[in-house]
């Protein structure tokens, strides 16, 4: 019961943390047919801003509880600037061409960004640990666990949520689905493709940030912390089908608790556990659990 | 004034003129030699992390130490008996180059033929020296692996070696000093477990470590062995299963954001107060997280190095001279590479020469004072270092506002190391024969 409970809660907070870092990664994807590597980047900017700005924050001397509106503001900013930057600078005269190239272009906006992250904040490692323990911890059969956790699950279920939301009950949504569904007959229809590819970029980069800026507190944030985000977020958003939202969602919950079930049964097989379950899903599901079927155009 | 006087004083300014012409000479002979020792150079690559996760705690503090100690032998402003210009008379010029590469051997060829260093100084992680040793015994280069930690260099991967050396001890002797420590402070290690990353410096250290605990203490079981990914920074499911184990004491050997990470989530978690957490590294973050790393920690250094060094004059000077330059104490990474230069500076001056095979002669069986101590290349042939260690416990000084190691042990060369000859694990297995701990 008590491991069955630690691989409960760990899955779930690992799944958490999993999503809020890929959800950006899919949506982008699922609109523009961009698999953005530069994702990395967003998320390492994110995380240096928000831990940046907690420790010039927390060295005033003033109440730690303000510090969960800089965490999103932090976010906010860095993708919002990053994004936008990278969308209007590169990407709109790059539409249109092949994936492949689009993935080289994205990796190498990955690459500029981390050293921008370097030109910025230095090679130092930055430490903003004051919110992940502000809260304390509740304990559950015994074991602690920090009410940080459980406000980044929180997080995760509201994001997934108003994302699925957004989507499937707002005007901008079902426009948004139709963009997804077919980008050419959506232009003839005249909605205007180029600002929902805008749009959903810097949503997209957003997302991102606020990935990195939500873990900040529970790590130390340095140098490449971006670059291992990029893999297992390819991993999640492929078990659940790249461009699905609740495809991602499933898919971090299955790379999260199949990682904390390695890691408390057979720790040996952790490393193997997540692309054990995305080859899987793969040989059953080949585009993934819940990829949108694709029309073939003659 | 009388006849004798004038003689006497006519004497005595022979004398002084003599003297001054003699000092002038010796003077201008200094200067010669200086400006010739300027005119020759020595081009030396350096390798260490200069971005990635491993630059901020380890590369860039390795890197400032090699500018500083550079500057300082080229100047002959190190105290003595390093106090000549250059090493072995001619001037450092170096070359950096980023450890973190996915071509690290490729990088290390163009160094040795496009370049054309004397020699090579450098590698923080223990998997580059996996790839490079072979590489540079192929290359006939003169290599210095001045920090990685895998006892596997020189007792599987080069057995024999010529050009390739390591200047600071091997994983060996941080983990057994860590167990003998325990040990000695009285800690239970009836139930041990461990959190190391997943590689060879990871599992080297553990099973160093392990195995040295089921030698102190027969009846000693392991709770949990975790194994997560270099550069996870996630480690919820490994606290818990830390938790849930109840080990008596945790053994990490992480290093940089991984350590940092740990630290943070383990003590928000409760870790470090339900069981005693020894961290072989500790010592890099002992500055940066002050107060958020609890007190009780067990705190190595890899060595006798940064917070646990000795007071010795060159230790002074060094981290002096490192503060003044930085705005902050110099920690275990910097010590090593100071340790290197100076290793190479002695024995390119014992050679009167800073040529490859000179130094490899000079260098092979060396011992020479570092900041940390004396230094002895006793293992493999004379290529592989060892020195005194020590261990402390951490404890944040609030009145002062700065961490303190107390209760600091210190542990001879010869009774964390094996013998030479003897592979580390049958020396641990075999019950630490020929260990001199007293």
């Amino acid at each position: 019961m008590l491991t069955a409970t630690a691989i409960a809660v760990d899955g779930l907070g690992f799944a958490a943390w999993l999503f809020l870092s890929s959800v950006g990664l899919t949506l982008i994807y699922g609109v523009m047919k961009i698999l953005n590597i530069a994702h990395g980047g967003f998320y390492a900017l994110g995380a240096y801003s928000s831990a940046w700005a907690i420790g010039v924050y927390t060295t005033t001397g003033s109440t730690v509880a303000l510090t969960f509106l800089l965490i999103p503001l932090a976010a906010l900013i860095a993708g919002a600037v990053a994004g936008l930057i990278v969308e209007r600078g590169v990407l709109k005269f790059m539409y249109g061409r092949d994936e492949v190239l689009m993935v080289l272009v994205t990796y190498a906006i990955f690459l500029i960004l981390e050293d921008v992250t370097k030109l910025i904040w230095g090679t130092q490692s930055y430490v903003a640990w004051q919110p992940a323990f502000y809260f304390g911890t509740v304990e559950i059969f015994d074991i602690p666990y920090t009410v940080y956790k459980f406000i980044t699950i929180g997080t995760a279920l509201v994001v997934g949520v108003s994302l699925l939301l957004v989507l499937n009950r707002t005007r901008v949504g079902k426009l948004l689905l139709v963009v997804i569904e077919d980008r050419e007959i959506s232009g003839a229809l005249g909605i205007n493709v180029n600002l929902f590819f805008t749009v959903t970029f810097v949503s997209g980069a957003i997302l991102g940030a606020l990935g990195g800026a939500i873990t900040a507190p529970e790590i130390s944030v340095s140098p490449g912390i971006g670059a291992e985000i990029v893999v297992l977020s390819f991993a999640v958003i492929v078990i659940g089908g790249m461009g699905s939202i609740g495809g991602a969602m499933i898919g971090a919950l299955i790379v999260g608790f199949a990682r904390a079930a390695s890691v408390h049964l057979y720790p040996p097989a952790e490393l193997f556990s997540i692309y054990l379950v995305m080859a899987a899903v793969l040989a059953v599901k080949p585009y993934g659990l819940f990829a949108l079927a694709e029309s073939r155009k003659i | 004034m009388t006849k004798s006087r004038l003689g006497a004083t006519m004497g005595s300014l022979l004398k002084t003129s003599t003297s001054l012409m003699a000092a002038a000479t010796l003077s201008v002979m200094a200067l010669s030699d200086t400006a010739s020792a300027q005119d020759q150079s020595v081009k030396v690559g350096f390798v260490t992390f200069l971005s990635g996760g491993a630059a901020g705690p380890f590369g860039v503090p390795a890197r400032n130490a090699a500018e500083l100690m550079i500057q300082s032998i080229n100047a002959g402003t190190v105290p003595g008996p390093y106090n000549t210009p250059g090493i072995g008379g001619a001037m450092i010029e170096p070359i950096f180059v980023d450890e973190n590469s996915k071509q690290k051997n490729a990088d290390y060829l163009k160094l040795v033929e496009k370049d054309g260093v004397e020699m090579v100084i450098g590698y923080i992680s223990s998997g580059s020296c996996k790839a490079i040793a072979p590489e540079a015994e192929k290359a006939q280069k003169l290599t210095i692996l001045f920090d990685c930690g895998t006892s596997q260099i020189f007792e599987e991967i080069v057995t024999d070696p010529k050009y390739t050396f390591r200047t600071g001890g091997h994983a060996t002797m941080d983990n057994v000093a860590a167990a003998r420590y325990l040990k000695q402070q009285g800690v239970n290690l009836d139930s041990i477990a461990g959190i190391n990353q997943n590689y060879a410096w990871g599992q080297d250290s553990w099973r160093d470590f392990s195995e040295t605990v089921a030698q102190l203490n027969s009846d000693a079981s392991v709770a949990t062995e975790q194994f997560p990914k270099i550069y996870a920074g996630q480690y919820g499911s490994e606290i818990s299963v830390l938790l849930t184990s109840k080990p008596d004491v945790v053994h990490s050997s992480f290093w940089g954001s991984d350590m940092e990470a740990f630290i943070i989530q383990g003590s928000a978690r409760g870790i470090f107060e339900r069981s005693n957490v020894v961290l072989v590294t500790g010592e890099t973050a002992m500055q940066r997280l002050g107060p958020q790393l609890p007190d009780g920690t067990v705190i190595g250094a890899r060595g006798p190095h940064g917070a646990l060094a000795p007071d010795s004059e060159l230790n002074d000077w060094f981290r002096k001279a490192y503060f003044d330059r930085f705005g902050t104490f110099p920690t275990y990474p910097s010590y090593k590479m100071a340790q290197a230069l100076l290793g190479v500076k002695t024995a390119a001056d014992k050679a009167g020469s800073a040529e490859q095979d000179a130094v490899i002669g000079a260098l092979q069986g060396l011992e020479w004072e570092g900041p940390s101590g004396t230094v002895s290349m006793a293992l493999a042939n004379g290529h592989q270092a060892i020195q005194d260690t020590a261990y402390g416990t951490y404890k944040y000084d609030k009145d002062a506002g700065k961490p303190v190691l107390v209760d600091v042990v210190r542990f001879n060369a010869e009774c964390v190391n094996p013998p030479a000859g003897v592979t580390s694990i049958e020396w641990i297995q075999g019950g630490f024969e020929g260990a001199k701990c007293e």
